[in-house]
């Protein structure tokens, strides 16, 4: 026991000192600070200066009213009667004393027509701001002259009262599967980003000790059992610091820019904070269960190569499981009750990514659960197991990249060794 | 005691190790012998429970060695290998801990160590900076510093410079003082005669000769004969019960079938002029091993 304290120390003291992990670390901190606070940040380069637009008014009467409701929009748009020629008008605009040149005209029937100059056409929201307002003017205008009041034309424009109730009582609402569906993502996207960068670290570390050879010396005062899953362990404290830190900086961030702002922070914007706390514990499980999974797996792959520089080549499949795992819940998230769904959601390196999100989205009774927790750790064993004697293969084993035969050489050589794999 | 019994290594159809048998009282310096691919790691590896014998035992005080004995036993693997980014502090506290020691204890010993391989200035260098011989220093640091009541050398002196060699000679002298049973594997056969009391000479993974050094050199009974002379002494070579001969630079050295041979090649020279030099030695390592082992080794 000692001894696996021994390495999982070691693995997290020479990773946690490494130039990468503070790099990436630091600079994911930053960017919470950066993102969360972007608004206060913008403000920091001055407010926008309201863009003016000419007016050359050809119908008499519309720019008082676009004033009217460009200010009742609140737009940040001043609108300035223009009393020189068009072509004085489109020079102002080229010279940029104008953001651009408004001409309201008529048309036969008497409705107001637009039409908008400005050097380029690409200030997008500058222009659905104009746009919407005189829509507004102009539907304002047809219906006094139908004879209708501003009440009559408000219940025109009412929209419709449509609402969603679920009548099984433990059905999700509507805003709970939103909410879940963030969670969802926010698992996943924390997988993805564990298993690149913890997996591709293990099985390094593994890699590492190969190359220099220390691995003979290693196993001759440790079993390989014993080492890999003090290697794991040691790499998963470092995830669960990273994870505080990450998690303290967000924290701290949003903090930030709700002294700053002194608006609502983006979690009570998106509801965070109410979500159960049966499934954040779901979430934490699921994630924990896939992480172990994913390192067995990436330590054994580990042992079955000899140079660092293979690490990559293997790499690539397993990222290939998680980004299927991630369209799979991009289906699911429209079709939580597909069958397909639900048989993915019982392949062991689905189940972390896809059992979050039926728990989540349905009210799955709680045998499923327990049935994918329960798949998930059998798998977990069966991958320590078959790595472990792997591992054992694998270590005294040289030479070529990582292909099926080695993995069969590596199984066969330790099976031969099986007696020593059961003594921790 | 080291005790293998009737050991048998077999790779899938290819046998590494083939009905060793061997003894090795504590206190003890063993040297094993063999040509390249002879089974010597193999054998290593065995006692040290990294490989099980397909058949056989292996036992160190009549217990089975497993990973609750690696405490006991310490390891120079022919591979050298060490972290490369780890100073030689960081890696001798790790490597310590692993064999079960206590932080206070590998330091003490770890200064101890430096201080007599002249190596104190590395202390807090990375290994990846130091030179090779200086590697192997640290190397046989890290096979030493638990105290080990087995230790197991292979190659210990291979790469090093002559004055590196007796440095670490004396280091495996006084180790066997303190009681350690040390087996060791070399190309060189005289660092071999020099160290070891008892010996086995592998090739192919069979034991072909094993024993005392003395006796094993004994009952080889091929003896050397070296003549110096004034006058020329080729003619010896046709003496009856030379087997072979080499004229060196002022002589000539032959092997002999047995001691008589060289009673009459005494009184072939005597009375032809004044002799120089005449003179009746054992019979090399090498000239065994050769012998032995059939191929010309190193």
């Amino acid at each position: 026991m000692s001894k696996f304290i021994t390495v999982m120390m070691h693995t997290y003291r020479s990773k946690i000192k490494s130039k990468p992990f503070l790099i990436t670390t630091l600079i994911t901190i930053a960017l919470l600070f950066v993102v969360t606070n972007m608004n206060e940040i913008t403000k920091m380069f001055g407010e926008e200066e309201a863009s003016k637009v000419g007016v050359i008014d050809k119908t008499g009467n519309t720019l008082p009213a676009l004033q009217a409701q460009l200010e009742q929009a609140g737009d940040d748009l001043k609108a300035e009667a223009y009393t020189k020629s068009e072509g004085d008008a489109e020079k102002a605009v080229i010279d940029g004393k104008l953001d651009g040149l408004l001409i309201l005209d008529k048309d036969a029937s008497g409705i107001v027509t637009a039409v908008y100059k400005a050097e380029d056409v690409t200030q997008q929201s500058l222009i659905t701001d104009i746009e919407m307002a005189l829509q507004h003017i102009k539907n304002k205008s047809a219906a006094e002259s139908i004879g209708l009041n501003q009440e009559q034309l408000a219940a025109i424009y009412l929209p419709v009262s449509f609402e969603k109730e679920s009548l099984s009582t433990t059905a999700k609402s509507e805003e709970e599967a939103e909410q879940v569906y963030i969670l969802v993502y926010v698992v996943l996207f924390f997988m993805y980003m564990s298993v690149m960068m913890y997996g591709s670290m293990i099985a390094v570390e593994v890699a590492t000790e190969k190359s220099s050879r220390v691995m003979e010396i290693l196993i001759s005062s440790v079993s390989p059992v014993t080492q890999m899953f003090g290697k794991i362990f040691g790499i998963v404290l470092i995830a669960l610091t990273q994870l505080v830190l990450f998690i303290g900086g967000g924290f701290a961030a949003v903090k930030l820019n709700e002294n700053l702002s002194g608006s609502e922070s983006i979690i009570q914007e998106l509801k965070l904070n109410e979500i159960p706390i049966s499934l954040m514990v779901y979430a934490l499980v699921f994630f924990i269960l896939g992480f172990f999974l994913y390192a067995t797996l990436f330590a054994m792959m580990g042992s079955l190569i000899s140079r660092v520089e293979e690490v990559n080549n293997l790499m690539t499949p397993v990222v290939i499981v998680i980004v299927a795992a991630f369209m799979i819940a991009m289906y699911g998230r429209e079709n939580p009750e597909s069958g397909f769904v639900a048989a993915a959601s019982y392949f062991p390196l689905f189940t972390p990514m896809l059992m979050l999100l039926r728990v989540g989205m349905l009210s799955l009774p709680v045998w499923e659960v327990a049935l994918g927790i329960g798949v998930l750790i059998a798998a977990i064993g069966l991958f320590a197991v078959i790595g472990a004697r792997v591992y054992r293969g694998g270590v005294l084993m040289y030479g070529n990249a990582p292909s099926l035969k080695l993995f069969k050489q590596a199984l066969l050589l330790s099976k031969q060794e099986k007696k020593n794999t059961t003594e921790l | 005691m080291l005790q293998i019994k009737d050991v048998r290594k077999q790779f899938g159809t290819f046998t590494a190790v083939d009905g060793l048998n061997l003894e090795i009282p504590r206190g003890e310096i063993f040297g094993l012998l063999g040509a390249n691919g002879a089974g010597k790691t193999t054998t290593f590896r065995m006692i040290l429970g990294l490989l099980t014998p397909t058949q056989g035992t292996i036992t160190w005080d009549h217990k089975e060695i497993s990973y609750q004995t690696s405490d006991l036993v310490g390891y120079l693997p022919e591979e050298r290998g060490l972290y490369p980014k780890l100073t030689v502090k960081e890696q001798l506290i790790y490597l310590g801990q692993l064999r079960g020691m206590s932080r206070s204890l590998i330091q003490e010993q770890t200064d101890k160590w430096l201080k007599r391989f002249g190596a104190e200035e590395y202390l807090n260098k990375k290994v990846e900076s130091l030179s090779k011989g200086n590697q192997q220093k640290i190397q046989f640091i890290a096979a030493v510093i638990h105290r080990p009541e087995l230790l197991i050398l292979d190659e210990p002196f291979s790469g090093l410079d002559p004055v590196n060699v007796e440095l670490l000679k004396n280091a495996v002298h006084e180790l066997k003082k303190e009681g350690t049973t040390i087996v060791f594997s070399s190309h060189r056969m005289e660092h071999v005669e020099e160290l070891c009391q008892h010996l086995c000479i592998m090739h192919r993974g069979k034991s072909v000769v094993q024993g005392n050094l003395k006796e094993i050199k004994r009952s080889f009974g091929k003896k050397n004969v070296l003549v110096k002379a004034d006058f020329d002494l080729t003619y010896l070579k046709d003496t009856n019960g030379v087997l072979k001969h080499r004229m060196t630079a002022d002589g000539i050295s032959l092997q002999v079938e047995r001691e008589e041979v060289a009673h009459s090649l005494f009184q072939a020279v005597q009375s032809k002029g004044f002799v120089r030099k005449f003179e009746l030695e054992e019979p090399s390592l090498n000239d065994i091993f050769i012998e032995k082992v059939g191929v010309v080794h190193e």
